[in-house]
Formats: C-alpha cells, sequence, structure tokens
C-alpha cells in the first residue's frame, strides 16, 4: 500500500506522518494532529461543519485528501483564540448567543473568518450568502448573522 | 486507528502536462481519474460510487488556471476554480451568464475549490455550467498524449456523466467566443435551495444588431433532462427579429414543447418542469434585453 510522507502546517506548527493517500484532511487534523474542534458532520460537503482555512482559503476538510495539504498552512478553530484570549468571531457567538448545540460552530466561524477577511464589512444579505455552505439545525441563523455582524463591527474597533 | 472512507489508491502529483499525460496513457485503461477541485470527485470516492485504482492530482499545475482573451475568444484553463471567476471583474462586466452560473454553484467554500473543467466534464444533470457552454457556443481543448483536438459543446454532452472525452484524454482549456457588441445573457436556476443541483436551470447568450434585431441567440436548458438540451428552434426564433413581448412568450412556449424532462420518483412532475422552463427562459431573455438596452 502507498504511504506518503507529508508535513502540514497546522495552527503554526507542524504535524508530519506517513499516511495514505485516501485519508482525508479532516481525519488528519482530528486523528493525526489531535485537533478535534474541526467536525465531520453530513460527509458529503453540504454541511460545512469540517470547514478549515487552507493556505488563506476556505475548503471544506473532509472534500480534500491530506496529501494534497503537503506543505500547505491549515487554520482550525484552535488556531483563533491568541493569548487565551477569544478571537472577535468566537467572542460574537458568544456575546450574541450564535449556537445551541454548538456541533456547526467551528465550521460557522471558520466560514466568518473568511467572509470577514474576503469583506471586512459585509451587509446582512453577504454574510447570510457567506455562511450559505454551513448547515445548522438549531437557531435558525438569524443569532449566527447577528454574531458576525458583531465581529465584523469589533474587528473594525467599533464595539 | 484512523477512519479511512475512499478505497486505497495510487496517487499521483505531476507538476507538469507532460508527466500527467504520460501517467494517463499509461493508467487510463485501469480507470485512472484526474481530481481536479474534487468537489464531485472525492464524495463520489468516499461513497464508493466509484473506487479508481489510480488518482492523477492535477493541482499543482498552475498553467491550467488562467483567464484571458485571445483570438477572438475568452480562454479559461480547465483548473481555474470557480471563486476566480467570480472574482474577475472580464467576467463579471462582459460575460453575465457565466458569471451568474458560477455564482449561483453549490456555496462560497466548495466555490473556493470547484473548477470549472471538473463541472464541464463531470456532466451531472443538475450542474449549471454545461447547459451556459451550449447557450454561448463554446468549444473545448482537449489533450492526450499524441496531440490534441477540439470539440464544440453542442458535441461534447452525451449524456448524464457521459462526455465525448476519452478515457485518455484531459480537457485542458474552455474557450468561449468573444462577444457582439449589445449582448448580454442570463442564467437562473431552479432549485429546492440556495446552491443545490437545478431542477431546471435556463441559459440565455443574446446579441442585437443596431437597428435591434436579434444578430444571436443561444438557448439551453439544463437540470430538467439527462443532458443539457440546446433549444436550436427557439434561437432561430428569436434570430432576425426583433423582441418584443409577444415573440417573448412564443419563444417561451418553444422552449416548454421541446423539452422532455427526466421523471423522477421524488422530484417534481414533468409539466411542472416544462412550464418553468419556459417561464425561466422568458425571464432570461427579458433580463438580458434590459441588461443590453438599460
Amino acid at each position: 500500500m502507498q504511504k506518503v510522507h507529508v508535513k502540514i502546517n497546522i495552527n503554526e506548527k507542524p504535524y508530519e506522518a506517513e499516511i495514505e493517500p485516501r485519508l482525508l484532511l479532516v481525519h488528519f487534523i482530528r486523528d493525526i494532529a489531535g485537533l478535534t474542534g474541526t467536525h465531520i458532520g453530513c460527509d458529503t460537503t453540504n454541511c460545512g461543519a469540517c470547514t478549515v482555512i487552507l493556505n488563506g482559503k476556505a475548503v471544506k476538510s473532509c472534500t480534500m485528501f491530506a496529501v494534497q495539504a503537503n506543505g500547505k498552512d491549515v487554520i482550525t478553530i484552535e488556531g483563533l483564540a491568541k493569548d487565551g484570549k477569544l478571537h472577535p468571531i468566537q467572542e460574537g457567538f458568544w456575546v450574541k448567543h450564535g449556537l445551541q448545540c454548538g456541533y456547526c460552530t467551528p465550521g460557522m466561524i471558520m466560514a466568518a473568518y473568511q467572509l470577514l477577511k474576503k469583506n471586512p464589512n459585509p451587509s446582512e444579505e453577504e454574510i447570510r450568502i457567506g455562511i450559505s455552505g454551513n448547515l445548522c439545525r438549531c437557531t435558525g441563523y438569524q443569532n449566527i448573522v447577528e454574531a458576525i455582524k458583531y465581529a465584523s463591527e469589533k474587528m473594525k474597533g467599533e464595539i | 486507528m484512523t477512519i479511512m472512507y475512499p478505497a486505497s489508491f495510487e496517487y499521483f502529483s505531476p507538476l507538469n502536462m507532460d508527466e500527467v499525460l504520460e501517467l494517463l496513457s499509461k493508467y487510463y485503461k485501469d480507470g485512472a481519474k484526474i481530481l481536479a477541485g474534487g468537489q464531485s470527485l472525492i464524495i463520489a470516492m468516499k461513497l464508493r460510487i466509484i473506487s479508481p485504482k489510480y488518482v492523477i492530482d492535477i493541482n499543482n499545475i498552475p498553467s491550467l488556471s488562467f483567464i484571458n482573451e485571445s483570438d477572438g475568444y475568452l480562454k479559461i484553463g480547465a483548473l481555474t476554480r470557480y471563486v476566480d471567476l467570480e472574482d474577475s471583474d472580464l467576467i463579471k462586466t462582459k460575460y453575465p451568464l457565466l458569471y451568474e452560473a458560477v455564482k449561483n454553484i453549490a456555496d462560497p467554500i466548495v466555490r473556493n475549490w470547484g473548477t470549472i473543467g471538473g463541472n464541464i466534464c463531470y456532466n451531472f444533470p443538475g450542474n449549471n455550467l454545461p447547459a451556459v457552454m451550449l447557450a454561448y457556443n463554446a468549444r473545448f481543448i482537449v489533450r492526450n498524449l499524441s496531440g490534441s483536438r477540439t470539440i464544440s459543446a453542442k458535441d461534447f454532452f452525451l449524456g448524464p456523466l457521459q462526455t465525448s472525452l476519452k478515457e485518455d484524454e484531459i480537457l485542458t482549456e474552455i474557450q468561449i467566443p468573444i462577444p457582439q457588441p449589445k449582448n448580454s445573457g442570463y442564467f437562473i436556476k431552479l432549485a429546492k435551495r440556495t446552491g443545490d443541483f437545478a431542477i431546471v436551470s435556463t441559459a440565455v447568450n443574446l446579441s442585437l444588431n443596431y437597428d435591434g434585431t436579434v444578430k444571436e441567440a443561444g438557448i439551453a436548458i439544463g437540470g430538467a433532462t439527462n443532458n443539457p438540451v440546446k433549444i436550436v428552434k427557439a434561437e432561430e426564433a428569436l434570430v432576425g427579429s426583433k423582441i418584443n413581448d409577444e415573440l417573448i412568450r412564443e419563444v417561451g412556449k418553444i422552449v416548454s414543447d421541446v423539452i422532455e424532462p427526466v421523471e423522477e420518483p421524488f422530484g417534481p412532475p414533468v409539466d411542472y418542469k416544462k412550464a418553468m422552463a419556459g417561464v425561466l427562459t422568458i425571464r432570461a431573455i427579458k433580463q438580458s434585453l434590459k441588461n443590453i438596452i438599460g
């Protein structure tokens, strides 16, 4: 069986392993790097629970092979808080009650992270389009949208 | 113990086209698959709908990703990702039909990674782009080890998940004729929810003469049938005529009459899909005209 040596930088820390090419990126992140904040939801690229940032782009890590991330930089939910301080998006989800069961939250936050990088001042409609690849089965999205709005304002220094 | 969903395969990550073509020619008989964005292929592999023995990943070949206009064509590399088309001012301003269709593929995260070539080669009935390519009269450059050939869109799409691409060939470039002056187009998709596959989609591309008559018309329907359909009769009804509401309604009727939707076990009725194909076409023609005339 073919094994490939890969090194993936996750949250600025290198993780190396001999893996089979069929190993999905999400399983590398969860099982090999031990970072279980990234969730597996639908397994068919619908739900977005597994969203991470790969070289600056949000991707669904269940729809990519780990070998494809060899030598690249990944940011997961664990990489957002700095020095024990929540990232403004995480803070927004807390303050605005942007979660209920919390299962979709890491993916939602990573989708919001990319959205705000690309468009620091999104309208409500742009926020809804931005998270249209992420499913929430609890809250009906209203508070998630509020949380992202909060984060956008906070990141601009308005709150 | 790590979970692994797809069956084992041998993985290649070539760094140039020559290597890709050699690998393809060596392994195509064993069902080698090209991995581009993987937003369809990897899912199919996880579900074990397909289990290729060889996977040739073309993501490390940047020369397959480009957008430019030359020699009368808009040329797009097969590995160009949806997000790059969506973010391109050239596509947004000059190719509204393509822009609207790309913007409505899946969701932003999938669009970050999925590719135009993958969408076309997969030819899934619910995909947006096959009908768009028919409406544009696009053509495709494909290559194998012994050379390259050009296939017109109308000869490319053969049936559900089937194209005239041979197993040892790879799509490298999509070519769309540079639009005439006074041109615009529009894409409308009827889907259960944002970003879902189309129940019915319509792609319209229109060019007017300076006297207001139609110079060129491209009309194609996706989603409703097993294969995207170019509605030549509807195109012919428009060309040479001055457009008015009556003619647009007539064209809508032609589309509804021509289209033969597939009966799906849990899908909407065939008659509904026929009717909607006409309605969406009427709306897309009106929007295209509005874009041209202002």
